[in-house]
């Protein structure tokens, strides 16, 4: 736990707080209409034949192969651990993909399959998806996260907090659940569908950044519109200016939506035009799905013998 | 660890370079190139009577496309007299809704036949697939929609006017948007009822011709259009024509000067879209990553080639650092080369003559002190390319900062106030368009009335649709082009009703 005092209760100096970071965050003005028209057109690009197979190969090696179910159990976290492993077993050339996302419950069960595959285990935690817990809650959800083994942790900001602006609280817990990350990278979720403008989404991703985050994520999967392309592309280039500023790189990661390859070449290509080919590597830059790979393979085996096969011929995990 | 995974039957995880863009070459084989063309004439393709033709190139390969015939005054009175014949005896007798099942017609066959104009266009000018195919093309058929919808409406656009067509329409349009300004040119005048002659730019006939064809398999009535392909000496036989009743010219200020010259005291109506030097005005509190994807967008949209191109950045002193920088970087990203590749962002410049102008006039800014900056991009080898360039330290007396460029050349120059940004931006003989970014909706509202320009885009540049007017102001020209206001220039209104 961490040991640094937290005094969020006392937000009814909410004024000062916010004229501590008001101005640094009313900066960040983003028009909706431009940005979703410089999305489109990148959404536009014609990646075809080597350049398709290399982005395929691409999304598999950046992804976050997620089940973040009720219903999940060991058994199902074992079958999607070895499909991250070896997702094609007939073609050599498909990478291990970056990760798998599990709840914190299924964390060591995670650790355990994936042993010794260098495929990383993430887990959602701090009251994910709401986020509407006590921070003690919270920051235990991280830690039993970390002590079971994961390697990365995707925490939700707190909305409520933000859209009452609030925005020195946001912060705050932020920095604390990197603290209780320890060696953990920190993925911050900003749950973009339940932010309501872009200007929102800019601003929640500097709060993000400057706080500590690894990465900044778009969605939990768990509300709708997730990763959309404009949304991307602003987180993209806050993380840009922030690099500007900072020289400090910030990881992307979009999440929820992205379900077919088509989407996610767009992504690549979006993330390749605005950060450049420095932040596609698994390091910085993670897909996160549930339903994606299935698709990248199989556009995979089409690019390979010209046709495409059924659905029957990819693993159900 | 790689050693392990070996042992396991496992990869290490591979290494990752980027993503390089395969060439997407779109296709040209369903595009069939004709040898020669001839001039279409009283509804039939005719030879010139001189017999003299000249070649068109792609300015992309400079390969040799077709040989096109070149009208001279002979041509031009037949072309006259056809139009004036199609005009009394068809034209003005079919009924406004009669006209418009044409006008659909056209819309809907361009729609139909997109892909091949938009191929054609992109091999005849040099400009990116992705613009003829996203925007040359849907612009083209739209405008021929919209004024379709007008044609049987007329009586009921000008309240307590009669309106009554001109009688024959002489339109000479640039090679820019050559397929667009056809579009732009036609379907108001025959909307109104009035009959045409059309004479597309030298460099770029070809799709103006496959246009004919559009129009001739539309079975438009014989002489309705007619369409005269050739220089400058046919477009000013065609302009200073007896029979003519109405010119309409989109170009170079200076040549239309000399059609205003011409037509003094003639009595014909007359509209001039001429050139431009827009000022692009961008505010400290604007949304600056789209602010820069709009100076992009207003500049190096179709190589600058574009009459109310933002080709002055007025960029507020207190983020003029910033802002060029970011500028800098997206310059870097842009996509130059084979303009038949989807994935092409600048294609080629229209002829070496404008290349070699281009290359004046830049020279220019650097000799008067301005400093170059060029996006880092190979060139192909051959074919007029031109590297997409920003100017900064630029003064409001520098060449550059005062004379249209036509070409994809940046001038950037800053303001302390707003006050400042409006004498700036006005501080031209030009007036056809303007750009203000801001998140202030105040602001927009107050620079659009006081920018004198045609066109003030807000937070966006380079936004076209049939229902907007467009023109200019002072030395950009008189007349407006779509909406209403570009409909009454084909009409006589003078009666009362």
């Amino acid at each position: 736990m961490a040991t640094t005092p937290v005094r969020l209760g006392e937000t009814g100096s909410g004024f000062l707080q916010q004229v501590a970071l008001g101005p640094l965050l009313s900066r960040f003005a983003v028009d909706e209409v431009g940005a979703g028209e410089r999305a489109a057109a990148l959404a536009k690009r014609s990646i075809k034949k080597e350049s398709k197979v290399a982005a395929l190969r691409l999304a598999v090696a950046v992804m976050d192969l997620t089940t973040l179910e009720g219903a999940d159990t060991v058994g199902k976290v074992q079958a999607l651990c070895s499909k991250a492993r070896r997702p094609d077993p007939s073609d050599p050339e498909v990478p291990p993909v970056a990760a798998i996302c599990v709840y914190p419950s299924l964390v060591a069960t995670a650790r355990q399959a994936l042993a010794g595959s260098g495929v990383k285990v993430a887990s959602v935690a701090t009251a994910f998806p709401s986020g509407q817990a006590s921070l003690a809650v919270r920051l235990a959800d991280v830690a039993e996260a970390v002590e079971a083994g994961a390697d990365e942790i995707d925490m939700v900001i707190n909305r409520g907090a933000f859209l009452a602006g609030r925005h020195q609280e946001v912060f705050e817990e932020i920095v604390v659940v990197k603290e209780a990350c320890g060696q953990a990278r920190l993925k911050v979720i900003l749950e973009t569908g339940e932010l309501g403008t872009l200007d929102n989404v800019r601003r929640a991703s500097v709060l993000a950044m400057a706080a500590g985050a690894d990465f900044i994520k778009t969605s939990t999967g768990k509300i709708q519109p997730a990763a959309t392309l404009p949304v991307a592309l602003v987180m993209l280039e806050a993380i840009r200016d922030f690099h500007d500023r900072t020289g400090r790189m910030v990881g992307m990661k979009p999440a929820g939506g992205v379900r077919t390859a088509k989407q996610a070449i767009q992504h690549l290509v979006v993330v390749n035009e605005t950060l450049g080919p420095d932040w596609l590597t698994p390091e910085w830059f993670r897909l996160g799905a549930s339903s994606l790979l299935n698709d990248c393979l199989m556009q995979l085996a089409k690019e390979r013998s010209g046709r495409y096969q059924s659905g029957d011929y990819f693993t159900k995990d | 660890m790689a050693e392990q995974l070996e042992r396991r039957g496992e990869r290490a995880p591979a290494r990752f370079g980027g993503l390089d863009y395969a060439p997407a070459p779109e296709a040209t084989d369903h595009v069939k190139l004709r040898a020669d063309h001839g001039l279409l004439i009283g509804g039939r393709w005719v030879e010139p009577a001189s017999g003299k033709s000249f070649k068109t190139i792609s300015p992309a390969t400079e390969e040799v496309l077709a040989e096109v015939a070149e009208a001279g005054e002979e041509d031009v009175d037949a072309a006259v007299r056809a139009a004036r014949s199609a005009y009394t005896r068809v034209w003005s007798k079919l009924s406004g809704a009669e006209r418009a099942k044409y006008l659909y017609r056209i819309a809907r066959a361009l729609q139909e036949r997109a892909r091949e104009f938009a191929v054609l266009e992109t091999m005849n000018g040099g400009k990116p697939i992705k613009e003829s195919r996203d925007v040359d093309l849907p612009l083209a058929a739209a405008h021929f929609f919209y004024h379709a919808g007008w044609a049987d409406k007329l009586d009921y656009a000008f309240p307590g006017r009669r309106p009554a067509p001109l009688g024959v329409a002489a339109q000479v349009i640039p090679w820019n948007f050559p397929l667009l300004m056809a579009a732009w040119k036609l379907a108001p005048a025959l909307a109104a009822g009035n009959t045409v002659v059309l004479k597309p730019a030298e460099t770029t006939s070809l799709t103006a011709l496959r246009l004919g064809e559009l129009l001739q398999e539309a079975e438009l009535p014989e002489g309705v259009v007619n369409i005269l392909t050739g220089a400058g000496a046919t477009g000013a036989a065609l302009v200073g024509h007896d029979g003519v009743d109405k010119v309409a010219f989109t170009g170079s200020t200076e040549v239309g000067k000399a059609i205003q010259r011409t037509l003094a005291g003639s009595g014909r109506k007359l509209t001039l879209e001429l050139g431009g030097k827009a000022a692009n005005i961008v505010f400290e509190d604007a949304p600056l990553d789209q602010a820069v994807e709009g100076i992009i967008n207003g500049i190096y949209f179709n190589q600058g080639h574009v009459c109310c191109a933002g080709s002055r950045l007025l960029v507020q002193e207190s983020i003029a650092e910033p802002l060029v920088d970011k500028l800098k970087r997206r310059m870097a990203t842009l996509r130059v080369g084979d303009p038949l590749d989807k994935n092409t962002d600048i294609g080629a410049i229209n002829s070496r003559a404008q290349l070699d102008k281009i290359q004046e006039l830049v020279a220019a800014g650097e000799a008067e002190g301005a400093e170059a900056w060029q996006a880092p991009c190979e060139l192909p080898s051959r074919g007029f390319w031109f590297r997409p360039t920003v100017f900064t330290h630029v003064a409001q007396s520098h060449r550059i900062a005062q004379e249209e460029i036509f070409g994809p050349v940046l001038s950037v120059l800053t303001f302390r106030t707003p006050d400042e940004a409006v004498e700036k931006a006005n501080n031209t003989p030009y007036g056809l368009s303007a750009g203000v970014w801001t998140d202030k909706g105040s602001r927009i509202l107050e620079l659009a009335t006081r920018v004198r320009a045609g066109v003030v885009w807000a937070n966006t540049f380079n936004r076209f649709d049939p229902t907007a007017p467009f023109g200019g102001y002072k030395e950009s020209g008189f007349g407006r082009e779509g909406g209403r206001h570009g409909l009454a220039a084909y009409l006589d209104l003078s009666e009362g009703g």
